[in-house]
């Protein structure tokens, strides 16, 4: 024979048994149940919330780069435009400092083929007008020739006086 | 911590000293503290509250009893209990008190299934379990949503530990339909552990019948959620030359029952073995008769007591995670390795102190 406090006693198994499984019943039914499946709830939306935010931070991430990828490529634009730019206006000063030059050129070119022309031309009419000169001076002297060499010479100064060189 | 010991083991043999010549000679005054412990963690059929000079603090209990012959018989314990006084056990109905075990006078058979103390202290504990915890559900109802407040908020960690940790981890992918029971088991283990240590109250998980019809639901549990690949186990177990397998088959079904058996007694020795330390050490008092033992009892007193406190939750928590290994070796898939299944053979010893 066991001591008694070894030995199970039959009420208290029976009680045991009967209250223990109603305590279980209640418990899964008021207690677990909506504990387990709140836990469940709030862990499910943390989940789902952290997921979100992993998803908005990649999403923003990818915005960044697509912003940054369309800066880098408005500032390269801008760079290659304004190198062609400079060097279409480079070029065109070029053109325009060679085409003046060349006008220059040219204009100088008839300036002294027209001085040329002009100094050919006035010496030809100074020679004539020399020669002209000279024929009527001679003329004139002949002309007067006897009577006064004074008045000869007289003479001669106011022809010369008269005749503007040009 | 040495000297400590010594001064505890020198006590300890002296009470059995003391104790000797009680026994033999003035039994009815002197003090016997092993009647007084036995009566203490035993069961009763009245709650004995406190004893003072002036008389004794006692709530009489319904008791219902069952005789083939005579039928139920449902009347106040008040109308047999013998109390303090010696003689004559009362008789009331056919019925007397022998020990604290209900007999009947003409020696015939008697189905005892009184409300003891025993049985109200579990009802009060099932109260309180319904209480606490509809309170923590309709935390739930109430906090939907937000943060756990209040005492939701301390049961909460508790739950989802026995949830992650322990049914999870054991059990596996199905842990879900066992969660009732793990949870129910462990927090009734462990209020009424707590319960148990609460002067005045019931000693309930230190009752062997408490922890057989817990061990025996945990058996048909893992015997009802069992696989084939379970029963292969313990029919051929993996690895066995053929040869022995007679004999591995033997080991293996007495294993079925030795695992709720050491549950069973794990919790109940641990438990009783707990109130009779510290009822010991309240006993020096009245062996010694002298205010110097005080301190003694007072430290040592304090110390077992608030190691029964972290005993109070280790067994509860022993008890939901074996049972939840049983039940994972009984649902597992793949019985490739036999962890799960030996786990228990080793440890059962270690743990019971």
């Amino acid at each position: 024979m066991l001591p008694a406090f070894l030995s199970p006693e039959l009420g208290l198994i029976f009680w045991q048994l009967v209250i223990f499984l109603l305590v279980l019943f209640l418990l899964a039914k008021f207690a677990w149940k909506p504990i387990l499946l709140a836990l469940k709830e709030r862990e499910d939306n943390i989940e789902g919330a952290l997921r979100m935010a992993d998803q908005a931070k990649i999403e923003m991430q990818q915005l960044k780069a697509g912003n940054e990828k369309l800066l880098a490529d408005a500032r390269l634009e801008r760079d290659r435009m304004m190198q062609e730019a400079t060097q279409m206006a480079n070029q065109h000063r070029e053109a325009e400092k060679a085409r003046a030059t060349a006008e220059a050129n040219t204009i100088i070119q008839q300036a002294r083929e027209a001085i040329q022309t002009e100094k050919n031309a006035a010496l030809a009419e100074v020679k004539n007008t020399a020669a002209k000169l000279s024929l009527d001076i001679a003329e004139r002297i002949l002309r007067r020739e006897l009577t006064d060499p004074a008045a000869q010479t007289q003479l001669v100064d106011s022809y010369l006086k008269d005749v503007k060189l040009n | 911590m040495k000297r400590l010991l010594s001064i505890l083991l020198c006590f300890v043999s002296l009470s059995v000293f003391a104790n000797e010549p009680a026994g033999e000679g003035a039994k009815a005054e002197g003090f016997n503290p092993g009647e007084m412990i036995l009566h203490h963690i035993g069961d009763s059929h009245e709650w004995h509250w406190l004893a003072t000079d002036n008389g004794n603090f006692t709530t009489y209990l319904p008791i219902i009893a069952y005789r083939p012959n005579k039928g139920v018989s449902v009347f106040s314990s008040e109308k047999i209990s013998n109390g303090e006084a010696e003689g004559a056990a009362k008789e009331y109905d056919g019925l007397k008190l022998e020990h604290e075990h209900l007999v009947s006078t003409d020696g015939s058979k008697v189905y005892d299934f009184s409300i003891t103390k025993n049985v109200a202290g579990l009802i009060g504990s099932a109260i309180l379990m319904l209480v606490v915890f509809t309170l923590v559900a309709s935390g739930y109802k109430k906090n939907h949503g937000r943060a756990p407040k209040g005492i939701q908020s301390f049961f909460e960690p508790i739950i989802v530990f026995i949830r992650d940790e322990v049914a999870k981890k054991n059990i596996g992918p199905k842990y879900e339909r066992y969660m009732p029971y793990l949870l129910t088991v462990f927090f009734f283990i462990w209020f009424n552990n707590l319960l148990g240590l609460t002067p005045g109250a019931a000693n309930l998980s230190g009752n062997i019948a408490v922890t057989m019809v817990l061990a025996v639901m945990t058996l048909i549990i893992t015997l009802a959620s069992s696989n084939k690949y379970y029963w292969a186990h313990i029919f051929a177990t993996p690895g066995v030359p053929k040869p022995l397998l007679p004999i591995m088959i033997i080991v293996e079904v007495i294993g079925i029952f030795t695992k709720p058996f050491s549950l069973m007694i794990r919790l109940f020795a641990n438990i009783t073995a707990g109130h009779i330390v510290v009822l010991s050490f309240i006993s020096l008092v009245f062996i010694f008769k002298s205010w110097a033992v005080a301190p003694v009892t007072l430290a040592f007193g304090l110390f077992i007591n608030v190691l029964e406190l972290l005993v109070a939750v280790l067994q509860a928590f022993i008890f939901t995670l074996l049972t939840s290994m049983y039940i994972g070796g009984a649902v597992e898939e793949h019985h490739d390795a036999d962890m799960q299944m030996g786990y228990d053979d080793g440890s059962a010893s270690t743990h019971a102190h």
